[in-house]
């Protein structure tokens, strides 16, 4: 099909804030039925691109031409119209309405009423279209992750895409999830969709796209067919310029137990009849991969370890010591440190600078204070060690939060907690969003602190990220852990199986 | 045509001037009302400057009016640093300055103690007032915005049953309160003008605040459950208790504010004891962009206006209402400044595509 106009043409794009160049003249095409993944670093303006596309952001210079027509977007209303859709990472669907109350948001309805046999009769359509099925009736809020992203996808097609960019789509699915994303994917290429993939998996991009561009410090260095000679290796290295580390662990003896939580139960579970009890044990020396479709009870649990959350039932003990009445503060003292998931929400103040978030939990202690007074040159000097340290950029202790990069964030929050070796390390999504050399530094110090005795339990929705780091791996469902087991006797088939509610151990049994 | 907006950043220079330059916007629309009221700007504004600034008795009756500004301006800046929007100031002045000239008609205190103990007692009784829909708020989560502004009309209706009951002069049936004992009346370190010891304290109340703000770990608390209350639970800071303090500081500082107009200018409680200057001290907290330094220019700017006003509506026609209206008119011009610091807007003619 490559002799058609293409669908999309993106010519010249520049775009610029500050001096910063986000992007520097971009050129970039999607014809019709093709998925071009987008590759690329944080930072290396992927997602400014899309935003240009979108209408989020106006380039300074370039052009966009759809199927052969130059046009213009200043409004993501001007892009749905040009049959542009977009499926962010994280579902913007209004969570209190149905399914079907969502697709007809922003329609122009019949005659000022709003129109349901048309949006039933198109919801029907796609559904036999590409076997994308979504009950009309279903409030959004009651939908798994992988069904919300399916309605974001279902909403783009509803406005007649013809062009579909997808940020990052997979992060959220299991295994299975992804799998069936795949097919649905396909289906709308043999339709004649084009298809934007961005994604940091490289084994999925080049599973699922027909070309791959990759963009390095705002421009695209790269822009091959996917054939047999693309490996991971060839894209990691276009990607950051040179060739990457891939952190291995290396098998380590572990200690004696050290965080033990027992017989917990989780705050949100607690109206439950049959609330499940936690118990778990992570030995000093040991990594605990915490995995799980996201929503299944991982952030209540990290929370309540921390004593962000209070739990309705049980006990945590650090170094055979039960902390009682567990505030944040008596769980920092008792040694642990927490880094969420949510870095900019719950672990940081974004519009303070980057020395005052650098203590933010510490701040109140000696060295950094004595008798209420702040000592400021202590805690400069400590962000400044901290930043050089972690290698944090820009390296500017007085810059906010808020306008670093993930990635700059990631290592700054774990520098800061990481600063005064905790016993234990309870840490959330610590490679998300960031690219492969951020992601390579995150996970080695996470190894080195596993080799210095540390108790860590690692949350993470990437599968590869707790096969490659974890000894022992836990999965959560519905609040409880329903299979554990080491590193060496789990299949990520195994562990998919588990994250849909299915104990692995009893099922081979039965088999 | 549509308005499109979008984002943009400044420098901290243009940061620092925005105020002014919705002072000057400010006193642009000013100019048009009091043409409208019939008088020469340029000779209204010559008049009220002057008034406000011209020569020792001028400055120095500015600087007493601004007195109670800056600490309810200090008042309003402690509680908002927390998000913890207090417009009880007001209500929490009328209490102070009650407790104040309370204790200050005591003859049973020795008289070297009866200005320290008004002090004492009207940030206390301030305090007291501002924990009421504090703890309300952390407890029960009711809406401070709501419980401390009408915590004000109830205070206010409290004082003008005692001025007309209890207080009330029996033989000239005034409403006003007694006058405090001559010992209780607060000292003036300047003679021949009306600078006494309230409108120290509130100067150095500035220097104070400010110090808490920058070097204690109280102030950077503060800032930070302001900010962002999730990641200062997440930093095992106590939030509830970081704003209940805040808000008992806050309701202090406003009651010092009464304790001094009892104290150093009135004598006595009277009806108009605070005319507004809690409202003021919001406006006051804002035109300073929520910082202790600011307070000051902001607090001069509406004691001048007053002054001004009152000199000017004495030599023109034009009614001394104007100064109140100068103070919104500030107040908005500030904050539409702020937002226009952050977004661009601009209006755009839409392009139709071939495909919509």
């Amino acid at each position: 099909m490559s002799d058609q106009i293409p669908v999309l043409v993106l010519s010249g794009i520049t775009k610029t804030f500050g001096k910063t160049v986000a992007n520097s003249s971009v050129s970039l095409e999607v014809k019709r039925g093709e998925i071009v993944g987008l590759l690329g670093e944080n930072g290396a303006g992927k997602t400014t691109l899309m935003n240009i596309l979108f209408g989020l952001y106006r380039a300074d210079e370039g052009k966009v031409f759809v199927e052969g027509n130059e046009v213009n977007i200043a409004t993501t209303a001007d892009a749905i119209s040009l049959g542009i859709g977009m499926v962010q990472q994280h579902s913007h669907a209004v969570s209190r309405h149905t399914v079907l109350e969502n697709l007809m948001l922003g329609l122009p309805g019949k005659n000022g009423f709003l129109d349901r046999a048309f949006a039933l009769n198109r919801l029907k359509e796609i559904a036999d279209g590409y076997g994308l099925r979504l009950d009309p009736s279903r409030v959004v809020s009651t939908l798994a992750v992988g069904e919300r992203q399916r309605l974001d996808i279902i909403r783009a097609l509803f406005r007649r895409a013809r062009v579909l960019i997808l940020d990052e789509p997979t992060s959220v699915l299991t295994p299975q999830e992804t799998e069936g994303l795949f097919s649905a994917l396909r289906s709308l290429q043999a339709d004649g969709v084009g298809i934007i993939f961005i994604s940091h998996k490289l084994n999925e991009v080049m599973a699922i796209t027909d070309r791959i561009v990759v963009m390095r410090r705002g421009k695209v260095v790269a822009d091959v067919v996917n054939d047999k000679t693309v490996t991971s290796v060839t894209l990691a290295t276009m990607m950051c310029g040179h060739e990457p580390d891939r952190v291995q662990r290396i098998p380590h003896t572990r200690g004696d137990a050290c965080l033990v939580a027992s017989e917990v139960v989780l705050q949100r579970d607690e109206a439950k009849k049959a609330a499940h009890k936690i118990n778990l044990t992570i030995h000093s020396g040991e990594i605990l991969g915490v995995a799980g479709v996201s929503g299944n009870g991982q952030v209540a649990l990290a929370e309540t370890i921390a004593g962000v959350a209070r739990a309705a039932h049980g006990s945590i003990s650090i170094d055979g010591d039960i902390i009682e009445n567990p505030s944040p503060r008596r769980m920092q003292q008792a040694g642990l440190s927490y880094i969420p998931e949510d870095r900019i929400g719950a672990g940081f103040v974004s519009t303070m600078p980057l020395k005052d978030n650098m203590v933010l939990s510490r701040f109140s202690y000696p060295p950094f204070s004595r008798a209420g007074w702040i000592d400021w040159g202590k805690v400069l000097s400590f962000a400044e060690s901290q930043i050089a340290e972690y290698d944090v950029r820009p390296p500017d202790p007085q810059m906010p939060v808020g306008l670093m990069s993930g990635g700059n964030q990631q290592k700054a929050i774990v520098a800061r907690e990481l600063a005064f070796s905790p016993r234990v390390l309870i840490i959330a999504q610590p490679t998300r969003g960031l690219d492969v050399s951020a992601i390579a530094f995150v996970q080695r110090s996470l190894i080195t602190l596993r080799d210095a005795g540390c108790s860590i339990m690692l949350i993470s929705d990437d599968l590869d990220e707790i096969f490659q780091l974890s000894d022992r791996i836990a999965v959560m469902y519905e609040g409880s852990i329903i299979w554990e087991t080491p590193i060496e006797q789990a299949t990520v088939a195994s562990v998919g199986l588990a994250m849909n509610g299915s104990n692995p151990a009893l099922t081979e049994a039965r088999a | 045509m549509r308005l499109v907006a979008s984002t943009r950043k400044i420098s901290r220079l243009q940061n620092a001037f925005l105020p002014l330059v919705a002072v000057a916007a400010s006193l642009v629309i000013c100019a048009l009302l009091i043409a409208l009221a019939g008088a020469n700007p340029i000779t209204a504004f010559g008049i009220m400057l002057s008034a406000a600034f011209g020569g020792k008795f001028a400055l120095t009756e500015t600087l007493a009016r601004a007195a109670p500004l800056v600490l309810s301006g200090l008042a309003a800046l402690v509680a908002l640093r927390t998000r913890f929007w207090n417009i009880g100031g007001e209500g929490q002045i009328l209490v102070g300055a009650m407790a104040a000239a309370w204790i200050g008609a005591r003859t049973s205190l020795p008289a070297p103690l009866l200005v320290p103990c008004m002090l004492v007692a009207a940030a206390l009784a301030g305090a007291a007032l501002a924990a009421l829909p504090a703890t309300l708020k952390l407890k029960l989560g009711v809406d401070e915005v709501v419980s401390t502004l009408m915590l004000n009309f109830i205070v206010m209706y409290v004082m003008m049953a005692l001025l007309s009951g209890v207080w009330k002069d029996p033989v000239t049936g005034w409403t006003d309160s007694p006058d405090i004992l001559p010992a209780a009346e607060f000292p003036v370190f300047w003679r021949g003008t009306r600078l006494h010891l309230g409108v120290l304290i509130a100067f150095a109340a500035v220097v104070a605040i400010g110090v808490m703000l920058q070097r204690t770990t109280f102030g950077l608390s503060m800032k930070i459950v302001g900010e962002n209350p999730k990641a200062a639970q997440h930093a095992g800071l106590n939030v509830s208790r970081i704003t209940l303090f805040a808000a008992l500081l806050s309701g202090a500082l406003a009651g010092i504010a009464g304790a001094g107009e009892v104290g150093g200018t009135q004598f006595q409680v009277i009806a108009s004891i605070s005319s507004g200057y809690g409202y003021a001290g919001i406006v006051v907290a804002m035109l300073a962009r929520l910082s202790a330094a600011g307070i000051i220019p902001a607090a001069l700017f509406l004691a001048a206006l007053t002054t001004g006003a009152d000199e000017m509506s004495r030599q023109t026609n034009v009614p001394f209402f104007i100064a109140d209206a100068m103070q919104g008119i500030s107040l908005i011009a500030v904050l539409v400044a702020m937002t226009l610091s952050r977004y661009e807007i601009k209006f755009r003619t839409v392009e139709r595509t071939p495909h919509s």
